[in-house]
Parts: C-alpha cells; structure tokens; sequence
C-alpha cells in the first residue's frame, strides 16, 4: 500500500499516474492454471483472443516475477495452501482475479472437497463469473482491474 | 457382452468358464448384458491371477461401493479386459463394515496400486500387503472417509438458499 | 554388518561396504514389466561396483602393464563410458530429492512429482495427486441422472462430451431405453471432434514443454474453429452438458454442414503445418525418439490405454472392440505404432485427428433424419410448446425437472473411447432418481501411475516431454 502521506501534490500525483499507467500495461500473470479455466485462460492467452495486446502473454511460471494471479480453476483443500503461498511469493503491488465459479464460491460443487471460494485463502481483486468463462468474459475482468488500478483504487485490501 | 449369453440362461464363454470350473465359490451371473462374478474375500488373488492367466490381462478399473444397510457393507469391484477377443470381466468382493480388509492384488496387477489407496482414502477399507496404503486424494492429515454413506456431504449453507444438498 | 560407507578409515582396497551395501532396486518391478536398461548391472545389486582406486571422474588415472580391454578400448575411443556413472559406486546420499510442482508450467495441471536423481538420472520417481480432487462422485449422488452429466463433463475436461457420453450410455442401459439413430449420430460426430479438439490442444501444450513454441500459438488457432461451432450447436465453448441420457439437449444449428465442412479444412491444412513444423525437426527427434518408452506387458498391468498403449504395439481401441453409438457403421482405422516413445505417440494423435476428421464427414453425409432424443417421456422433457396444450406434458416436465427420473435398480460397467484412453463409469442404481454411486474410471489415473515405469533411469530432461506424452489431465485423476 504506497499511496503518498500529506495532501497530494502535483508532483506525486503525475507520477502516480504515470505508475499505474506502468503497471497496468504489462501486469504479467502468474500461471495458476488448476482446472477447466485455465484452458480458456490460455485460450486467451492464443492468438484469436490475445493477450499479448495488454502486455500480458508472458505467464510467468515464477511468482517472483509475476504482478497478477489468476486463479483459474476449482481450489481444493490440498491445494489452499499451495495458493496461499504461492500469493505470498509474490512482490507487491499484486493483484488476484478469481476466475470461475470455482475459484469464486466453489460452483456447482458444494461439498467437503473444495475450499468455497478462493477469497477464503486470499484477497481478491475482481470476480470473474462463468463455468467456464470465454476468453471474453476474462479479458472485461481484467480490463476492469486495469480500469480500476488506472483510477487509482489499485490496493481496496 | 458375449454372444453365448441367452435370455434365461447364463452360458458362459470360454475364458469364464474355466474360472467358474476352478473356482466353486466364485459366482458367475449377469447384470444388463455384462459378466459378474461375485468372488469371497479370501480367494480374490487367486481368482485374479487366474483370470490373468485366462487372458484377462489388461487391468482397468477397481473402486469400491457403500451400500451401507446391506451385509456385506461394502463392496470392491474389479474390472478386467481380454484383449483377443475382447471380454469384460467384473468382479465384486464383499467386504463387511466392522471389518472392512480386502486383500490387495497388487502383486497380480501393479495397476491396482493408485486405485486400492483411493479405495482406502475415501472410504476406508484397508487393503492387505499393500506396498504403500496412504491417502492419495485427500491431504495426509485429513480425518474421516468421505465417500461412505454416513459421510456427510460437507457442503456449506448457501445465503437465501433453504435447498437440501443432500446429506 | 558392514561398515557404513562414509567412515575413513585409510585404507584404499574395496570396501566391505560397496560389496554389501549395494543399494537395491529403487523401485519393485513387476516381473511382466521388468525392463533391462544398461543401469542394471548397477542397480540390481547382484554385482557391485569394484572400486580399485584406478579410476576417478575422469577415467583410468593408472597405466598398468597388461591393460583391461575395456579400459583399452575406453582410451582409443572405441567405447565411451557413461559420464554420469561413477565406478566408485557412490553412497545414497549423493542422491538429491527434487520436488516439480504442483504449481508448475509444465505438469499439466496440478501434479506433484518428487524425483530422486542422481546427477542427472532419475532413480525414483514418486507422483502425487490430489490437489484437483473435487469431491464429483460424492457430488453426483445429490444430483439427478439429467444433472448428472453437468457433473462428469468437468471431469476430463478437455474431452467434455466424452465424460457426458459415458454417463448418458450408462444411465440408458440401466433404464432400457433406445436411443434414435439420429441422436447417436449427433453424438458421434460431436465426440469425435472433440478428439479432434483435444488432440490440437495436446499437440500445442506438448510442442510449447518440448520448446517449439510456435506450436503453443497454432494448435490453439485450429482448435478455435472447432470451439465455435460447439459454441453453436451446444451453447457453451467447454463443458457443454449436451449429451445426455434420452439423446442430446438439442438438434443441430442450421447450416451446420458447412459449419462441419470448415471445420474439417481448416484443420486438415493446420495439420500439415504442424507436421513440418515438427515432425522433421532434428531437435524434435532428439527430444522424442526412445524417450519414456513402455512395453506392452507394462502397458497392461498399469491398466493404460488409449494412444499410449497403441504406441507400444498392443491394437485396443474400444470404438473398434466394443463399439457404441453406432460408431461401428463408420469406416476408420486405428494407428497402432510399435516403439512406445513420445515420437510414435505424436504420429498416432495426428493420425488420430485425420480419422476422426474423417468419421465426421461421413457422419455428416449420412446423417439420418429424425427425432435428437427418445420419445420416451418419462426420460426426456417434452416440447416446451406442449406444456401449454397438455397436462399430461406438464406434470412430465415437472417431474423430470424437479425429482427426476428414477432408474431401476443395477450395476453397470460403460466405456468409450476418450481422447486419452478408456474412459468408464461404474453406476449403480438404486431404484431411485439420483444415482447410489458413480465412479468414473478416468484414463489419465492409470498413466500418471505408470509414469514412475517411464521416467525411472531417464534423464531429467525427458520429464517434461514423456509427462506431456502420457496426456494426463488432472481432472481425470483427481475427480
């Protein structure tokens, strides 16, 4: 959380701007591909729906380098704490789209299984409805993160 | 699915009916077109590395079933292919539920491995001479068997939602 | 017992420790899988390494007067001996435990392996799973035979329609009912582009691990073609819920001829591009040809199907041994290689995708008409028209929808064809309108345990390629 302290100025607020506008156009994501989603996570990561446009085809398979989490898939109880350190590995400013119904609530599938929601784990920045959401779907959810980041409410936790 | 079965009468093919010779207590019927065999605890290794032997070599599938009010609770069930001519054969051990052990028939089938610690994991019946019976779905730590019929569904009350998700 | 290896004590002949200490086997064998590699006389035990002192990393540092004629041999040139096995035969713990996943690019999912290696030879290899599991055979004993397929379909879910179809034929040879000859034909042809879908996707995320990356890029292009007309026809891109028990959910789109004959151009004209991309390629056969091979015998006992057990020369297709759907009236062949490396799995899954191509097209000119769905009301919901003008169309609706329809009482045992293997559900039936149990036997269960019979005294370069080889989809394993 870095906004500056005291009234802003008109110095730190360009560079706000300028650095959230940085940080928005190349956001790379971290590869947390689990289940169904991710296939249409890298559905949009291919050429007909593509990514690459945002800045964002690189999936980074080391969560050092990643800005963005996408949780794209169903989370289960063996696998909550997978997440949650791998969200811990990664360096701030970051950000976590929950893809899916999975990831969002736990879905279709109620049951002892699933943790119910991946904002149990970790916080999350946009809710991506769908079962599986198309590449469409995901990429207004992270236009939306970008919109928000871009208007400076880039850190709500 | 053999074309000796009849309507009536259950004739059986030519692999099947060594099994049924060699073993008594094995019972062979039929269930919508398909070869059953229900086969006693005690003489599953044998009837397994017989029906290899048959030519039923090929492993494919094994999992378990609660019919939780019925003695024996619980059931394993064994599916095996023949490849030349293609044959199924499937075969159900009863297990009872205060002692729910079942020889493991990994030394016949190594393919069983996974499938007998699944069987294990969720529902709890225990597989003797097993190389490694642990969990492998749930995590290490995790209590219970959740695919037994008294096993509760574990679902979360849903808000403004009064459905039954069945327990 | 014998002296523990790393105790000095100065004296350089053999010792009693390297003798008896030998370590055994990493891994039991199955004697129908035993496999001979050029580690065994190592690794077996039965003869240890002799350590005279004469030979370090680099060879024999001591020239005797009547010289080995191996050693000769070794230092013409003649015989290379293997960089990365030391003749000192050195203790375990020059061994480390390396740990891949399950948050890794290129598991293909959520699969952990823990590989033992010894340099850069894999001794052990151990997966583990779970880390997917959804708790869906639990699920589908609270949800109705109709809601039944919504569940199975994110099983496998790069095969979706096979998952449904699996259930849908059990769910009918329980309840008796016949399904119309158009129904099955929609299901064929939908089915078989799936394989078709599924094949595309393997061959660009395998291509993307093995390094081509351009493949990552073109797979998905034709891949899409197919997704659209899915999107058309079913509604939804994956996981359709289409097939169901009674027929399918709905009768193909207008136009869906041309649809098909898009589809099937576009995809037969990428292929040829993946072809030339890779099949040619020096490093691509470097990477592939005698990598992670499986015998036959080991094929069988681990309960594997589908390309890989084609690949290793053993013909068993389910579409060709028990047909269903009336796959049978179509005229294709199944590609049966012998080695059982990646290579041959490549060939089979492109030789796959043309037939499949092929039982499409001639679905779609002998397509027959009528009804998509049995007539039987008390399975399929009726029109929704005829619930205005009929009570009797009412209270079926109302039925189906609310409790569902019950099934009597059995066991069955159904496969298909899946783009990965033999894909099976057991059911059982309890006379009710939700199934008692649902096991679905998933392919990639069985291959993801006899990765340790592929990977073991591999290099750990081939993990990658052999793991993408065997096609495992984590859905399938974990459930």
């Amino acid at each position: 959380m870095t906004r500056p302290s005291g009234p802003p100025n008109i110095l730190t607020a360009v560079l706000d701007k300028a650095a959230n506008w940085a940080r928005t156009r190349s956001m790379w994501p971290a590869s947390f591909g689990l289940a169904c989603c991710a296939i249409e996570m890298m559905a949009t990561g291919a050429a007909h729906n593509d990514l690459a446009r945002f800045g964002m085809e690189v999936f980074r398979a080391s969560p050092r380098q990643a800005d963005l989490m996408i949780v794209a898939g169903r989370v289960s109880q063996k696998m909550a704490p997978v997440l949650r350190q791998v969200y811990d590995q990664m360096a701030e400013p970051k950000w976590v789209i929950s893809m899916g119904a999975c990831a969002s609530t736990g879905g279709m599938f109620n049951n002892y299984a699933l943790v119910q929601g991946v904002d149990q784990v970790v916080p999350v920045d946009v809710y991506v409805p769908g079962c599986p959401p198309g590449p469409q779907s995901l990429m207004h959810g992270i236009l939306t993160l970008q919109a928000r980041i871009t208007a400076g409410e880039y850190s709500t936790r | 699915m053999t074309d000796e079965m009849r309507e009536g009468g259950l004739e059986l093919g030519a692999g099947y009916r060594e099994l049924d010779a060699r073993f008594p207590d094995a019972v062979f019927s039929e269930s919508f077109g398909q070869v059953v065999c229900r086969v006693p605890r005690e003489t599953l290794v044998a009837f397994v590395d017989a029906a290899v032997e048959q030519g039923f070599s090929l492993f494919v599938d094994l999992c378990a079933v609660d019919y939780l009010r019925r003695d024996p609770r619980f059931e394993v069930v064994v599916s095996l292919l023949s490849l030349a001519p293609p044959r199924r054969l499937r075969i159900l051990v009863g297990v009872p539920g205060d002692d729910p052990t079942v020889p493991s028939i990994t030394g016949v089938l190594p393919g069983a491995n996974f499938y007998e610690r699944e069987a294990f994991d969720l529902f709890g019946i225990v597989f003797t001479d097993h190389p490694d019976l642990s969990r492998i779905l749930l995590p290490d730590e995790w209590v219970g068997h959740p695919l037994r019929k008294d096993a509760p569904m574990g679902s979360v009350p849903v808000q403004f939602k009064e459905a039954n998700t069945a327990s | 017992m014998s002296n523990p290896p790393d105790v000095v004590t100065g004296d350089t002949e053999a010792p009693d420790a390297a003798a008896q200490s030998a370590p055994s086997a990493p891994h039991d064998v199955h004697p129908a899988g035993a496999r001979r590699t050029q580690h065994d006389l190592w690794l077996s035990g039965t003869e240890a390494p002799v350590d005279t002192g004469r030979f370090t990393d680099e060879g024999a540092q001591e020239m005797l007067l009547e010289e080995d004629a191996e050693v000769l041999a070794e230092q013409m040139g003649t015989l290379v001996a293997d960089d990365y096995e030391t003749s000192t035969g050195g203790p375990s713990d020059e061994t480390q435990i390396i740990n891949m996943g399950p948050q890794h690019p290129a598991t293909h999912g959520v699969l952990r392996l823990q590989i033992e290696l010894d340099g850069e030879t894999i001794r052990r290899v151990k997966p583990i799973i779970g880390y997917l599991h959804t708790g869906m055979e639990k699920t589908a004993e609270a949800l109705t035979f109709m809601q039944g397929p919504t569940n199975v379909t994110r099983m496998d879910y790069l095969s979706p329609l096979h998952n449904e179809l699996v259930f849908s034929l059990a769910t009918e040879r329980l309840l008796g009912v016949d399904v119309p000859p158009r129904a099955s034909a929609i299901r064929v042809m939908m089915t078989e582009l799936n394989r078709v879908a599924s094949h595309l996707l393997w061959s660009a995320t395998t291509g993307l691990d093995i390094g081509a990356l351009s493949m990552m890029i073109y797979g998905w292009r034709e891949r899409e073609l197919v997704l659209a007309f899915f999107e058309k026809t079913t509604g939804l891109r994956m996981n359709h819920n289409y097939i169901r028990p009674g027929g399918v959910a709905a009768d193909l789109p207008d136009g869906w001829e041309d649809d098909i004959a898009g589809v099937a151009s576009g995809v037969r004209a990428g292929l040829k591009d993946y072809e030339t991309l890779l099949l040619g390629n020096p490093i691509f056969l470097e990477r592939t040809k005698g990598v992670g091979v499986l015998t036959a015998e080991e094929c069988l006992a681990f309960g594997v199907t589908g390309p890989m057990l084609r690949a290793s020369g053993v013909d068993y297709d389910v579409r060709k041994a028990f047909p269903y759907s009336g796959i049978d009236q179509y005229d294709f062949e199944v590609p049966v290689t012998t080695n059982g490396d990646v290579y041959d799995r490549f060939i089979i899954r492109f030789e796959e995708i043309r037939q499949s191509l092929g039982i499409v097209e001639q679905v779609a000119e002998t397509m027959p008409l009528g009804d998509y769905r049995t007539e039987d009301r008390k399975v399929t919901p009726p029109p929704r028209a005829r619930i205005d003008q009929s009570m009797e169309a009412l209270i079926h609706h109302f039925k189906i929808f609310t409790e569902g329809f019950r099934v009597p009482e059995g066991e069955v045992y159904e496969a298909v064809e899946s783009a990965r293997g033999e894909l099976g559900i057991y059911m059982v039936s309890s006379g009710g309108a939700k199934p008692w149990r649902v096991h679905v036997r998933g392919p990639s269960f069985a291959h993801v345990q006899a990765l340790p019979a592929m990977l073991t005294d591999s290099l750990i370069a081939d993990t990658i390629a052999t793991l993408a080889s065997a096609d495992p989809v984590m859905g399938d394993v974990d459930r």
